[in-house]
């Protein structure tokens, strides 16, 4: 029937409960085997993005028609009241069944630009993110077996998988989708106020060019041009981590901005693993606070028989790099959202690690 | 789906109508409130004659799931009589809620299949009641507490069923950076680090438990006031720790540790090197590490064989003042021991400087006295040459106490118990409003 005229997306905000398909959102969905987001809904990218067992991400926001976000240098924009916000998580397919994945770049921007179809890649889970009146609520939603929508999925689940990687070597994970309670886990960045944020959206990590069906454009030009961001000063006051796979950036850039994205919603002065005493945000200076000769507070066994959080110059001392390095479940850092070591940044942290001056005086 | 697993399983007709009430409910999804209630008391209604229940039930993971993310202030939570198996971590986030078992023996939550999560039971709320069930083998923490006000764990008990070892979860039961806080007539076994660890945290009682065979029995840790009394450490390597750690938003001060039991807690250490219970030494029965103003009264120490109690600094741990926060004070202060029991302990002491210290002065069959000070004072706290009488280490037990000299590498141990008799002013008792 949708065949006979041209099917479309209408994307629009839910100001209460739980609707139980994402297509009830019409913000991100597939018709006609592709992957599609409705009109002014915004795709966007990080700089640097948290790792989730190498899982590509598709990003979106849309607010209201008539409405902006507010500028703010640190923390994350401030939406207007109605706003979605989308993360699609997905992967290429193998040609073996459903349950093995490709592990390769994510190239979500490229893709969308072109053709994202729903033959070469399978879709997990969407999380969508909305400003209502009582707050930002966070509603999961997991795609179904014939990748046609989602359906809501609050109290988590594990899909099994097998990663593939390009030289043909298997690993099968447990691939984890935490439940709604758990969404605070890492979008309660105030361990006293408990309400959830978004953590991406930020000056700092949205500042990069996006591949957009058009051109190539700054991202946040883009959102001041298209009137959905107010209040911005120039660009050259826009705060820019670096993406921490360039190797052309300095190392200490590349690692804080890792650092930062995928350890700092909880790792802050008032984040809820600010009982460790380790802040690893930007606001933090490279020093004991920051993991330096820092003594673990109840690291249990996610010590690794290990000293100090980051030994200067050795890396194989740092708790830090033992617990990016582990996927046992209680030594593992980030706690939640991935059982796979991400290799390729733990490589750059351990270099990181190796190149700082100095050391401590025991361990 | 709920249609299929109803055809697929065997149910007793009693369950299998609660089933289709929660059923509902996740299809009607947010007409929840009293459809919860009612589901919670058709449940209860229930437990009598369902002895089903009992057995393995891996759906019961999505129904409390889904009821920890419905819950609402004022919820209490029942879980039947059973053992119910999980294999992912839980979440509760909203306050006001109870959650509450048939007993610590009756309704058990065994996390032994335990794929993901760093924790059994993750609690970031205020007003919260835990009692009378048992959380079981979970990888990591059994319960943790993150952030609240008025905690009241209740004859609770964690286990790590397979006997002690170091690759048990760190922490039985967990609450840090909370305010008012009970933890009562619970039992803790196992844990690679504390059985019941009360970190960070302000107006603390634990009162009554059972802490055997962890690293650490019981621990409080960074707190400011707290109760401690008319509890059974033993079997553990340390039984109960009075401990500040630096670079922490709090040091803590003012813990009351008496009436307990504290017998021949000399399990060999099976915590993970670098953390601060790694270096506690097998056979240590209260152990005061750079707190202050700790009151130790009206214990029973028994056969605690590297001592019965122990004050120690950081400092002997061997971390350097440049690695701690500026105004991290490591030295134990205003410290009170008196109205105790002791018998045995010292015989065999854990280490190996230890072990020479004790030969070297006591001889082979000798046994090192019921008190430990690791020697280190803060001299720049002196007046007139000495610490202010307020800070100072008093034992007033008759009973001899072991200087070890730690500051001069060991080198001038002596018996220091005669002037170390003291008193100090009493601390004042912990009130919780909800007691």
């Amino acid at each position: 029937m949708w065949s006979c005229s041209e099917p479309s997306l209408v994307a629009r905000t839910i100001v209460s409960g739980n609707p139980p398909l994402l297509s009830d959102w019409g913000q991100v969905g597939v018709l006609n085997n592709r992957v599609v987001l409705a009109d002014a809904v915004e795709p966007y990218d990080l700089a640097s993005s948290l790792f989730t067992d190498y899982a590509h991400k598709l990003r979106t926001v849309w607010m209201p028609p008539g409405t902006a976000a507010v500028y703010r240098s640190d923390d994350v924009l401030e939406f207007p009241l109605g706003t979605v916000i989308t993360k699609t998580f997905y992967y290429p397919r193998t040609a073996i069944g459903d349950q093995q994945v490709r592990r390769a770049p994510d190239t979500s921007a490229q893709l969308l630009a072109g053709e994202l179809g729903v033959d070469a890649i399978r879709l997990i889970e969407t999380r969508i993110l909305v400003r209502r009146e009582s707050g930002w609520a966070a509603i999961p939603y997991r795609w179904n077996e014939e990748q046609t929508d989602a359906t809501l999925q609050r109290a988590g689940d594990i899909v099994p998988l097998t990663m593939v990687t390009d030289t043909g070597v298997e690993e099968n994970f447990s691939y984890w989708v935490p439940n709604v309670n758990q969404c605070s886990s890492c979008h309660g960045i105030d361990a006293k106020s408990r309400a959830l944020h978004p953590i991406g959206p930020k000056v700092r990590h949205l500042n990069k060019r996006y591949h957009f069906d058009t051109a190539e454009v700054n991202q946040l030009d883009r959102w001041v041009t298209a009137g959905i961001l107010e209040g911005a000063p120039a660009s050259s006051e826009w705060g820019q981590n670096v993406d921490w796979a360039d190797p052309e950036q300095a190392l200490t850039a590349r690692a804080r901005a890792y650092l930062d994205i995928n350890c700092s919603h909880c790792h802050s002065k008032q984040g809820p693993a600010n009982t460790s005493g380790l802040h690893l945000d930007p606001a933090t200076p490279l020093g004991p606070a920051f993991g330096l000769c820092k003594l673990p507070i109840a690291a249990g066994k996610g010590t690794g028989n290990r000293s100090y959080d980051i030994v200067p110059g050795r890396p194989d001392d740092s708790i830090l790099v033992h617990r990016l390095e582990s996927t046992i479940p209680d030594v593992m850092m980030p706690e939640i959202g991935r059982a796979l070591r991400h290799t390729e940044a733990v490589s750059m942290i351990r270099d990181w690690v190796h190149e700082l001056d100095g050391g401590c005086t025991t361990g | 789906m709920w249609a299929g697993y109803l055809a697929l399983r065997r149910v007793p007709t009693c369950e299998k109508l609660i089933l289709n009430y929660l059923g509902i409910i996740v299809l009607m999804n947010r007409i929840i409130t009293l459809t919860v209630l009612s589901a919670i008391v058709l449940l209860a209604g229930c437990e009598g004659t369902d002895k089903q229940q009992q057995t393995p039930d891996s759906d019961y993971q999505r129904r409390l799931i889904e009821r920890l993310i419905d819950a609402v202030p004022g919820d209490v939570i029942d879980i039947p009589e059973g053992r119910f198996a999980f294999d992912r971590s839980l979440m509760l986030t909203t306050d006001g809620v109870t959650i509450r078992g048939a007993g610590a023996d009756k309704t058990i939550l065994s996390f032994k299949n335990q794929v993901v999560g760093a924790e059994g039971l993750l609690v970031t709320a205020s007003d919260f009641t835990l009692e009378n069930l048992a959380i079981e083998d979970t990888i990591g923490d059994a319960l943790k507490v993150n952030n609240g006000k008025n905690i009241i764990i209740r004859g609770v008990r964690v286990e790590w069923t397979n006997g002690y070892s170091t690759d048990n979860g760190a922490y039985g039961l967990y609450p840090v950076q909370t305010e008012n806080v009970l933890i009562e007539d619970s039992v803790a076994i196992g844990a690679s680090d504390a059985g019941i660890y009360v970190g960070q945290s302000r107006n603390v009682v634990v009162r009554n438990n059972r802490a055997e065979w962890n690293v650490a029995g019981i621990e409080i840790e960074n707190t400011i006031g707290a109760d401690v009394y008319g509890n059974l450490a033993t079997n553990n390597t340390g039984g109960i720790l009075i401990f500040n750690m630096p670079n922490l938003p709090q040091a803590g001060h003012h813990t009351r540790v008496f009436n307990n039991r504290v017998i021949a807690n000399n399990t060999e250490n099976f915590g993970h090197a670098g953390t601060p219970v790694a270096s506690v030494p097998a056979g240590s029965g209260i152990l005061v590490n750079s707190n202050d103003r700790v009151e130790i009264f009206n214990n029973e120490l028994v056969d605690n064989n590297t001592a019965n109690i122990i004050i120690s600094s950081l400092h002997t741990t061997g971390y350097s003042d440049s690695e701690v926060q500026q105004n991290f004070d490591a030295y134990p202060e205003s410290i009170w021991v008196y109205g105790n029991q002791f018998s045995g302990g010292g015989e065999t002491p854990d280490g190996l400087d230890l072990k020479a210290l004790k030969l070297a002065m006591f001889g082979f069959g000798g046994r090192f006295p019921d008190v430990l000070f690791d020697g280190y004072i803060d001299q720049n706290k002196f007046v007139d040459g000495e610490l202010p009488p307020a800070l100072r280490i008093c034992i007033s037990d008759e009973v001899e106490v072991l200087n070890a000299d730690a500051p001069n590498g060991f080198t001038s141990p002596s018996l220091v118990g005669a002037d170390m008799r003291c008193e100090l002013e009493p601390l004042t008792p912990v009130t919780l409003a909800f007691l």
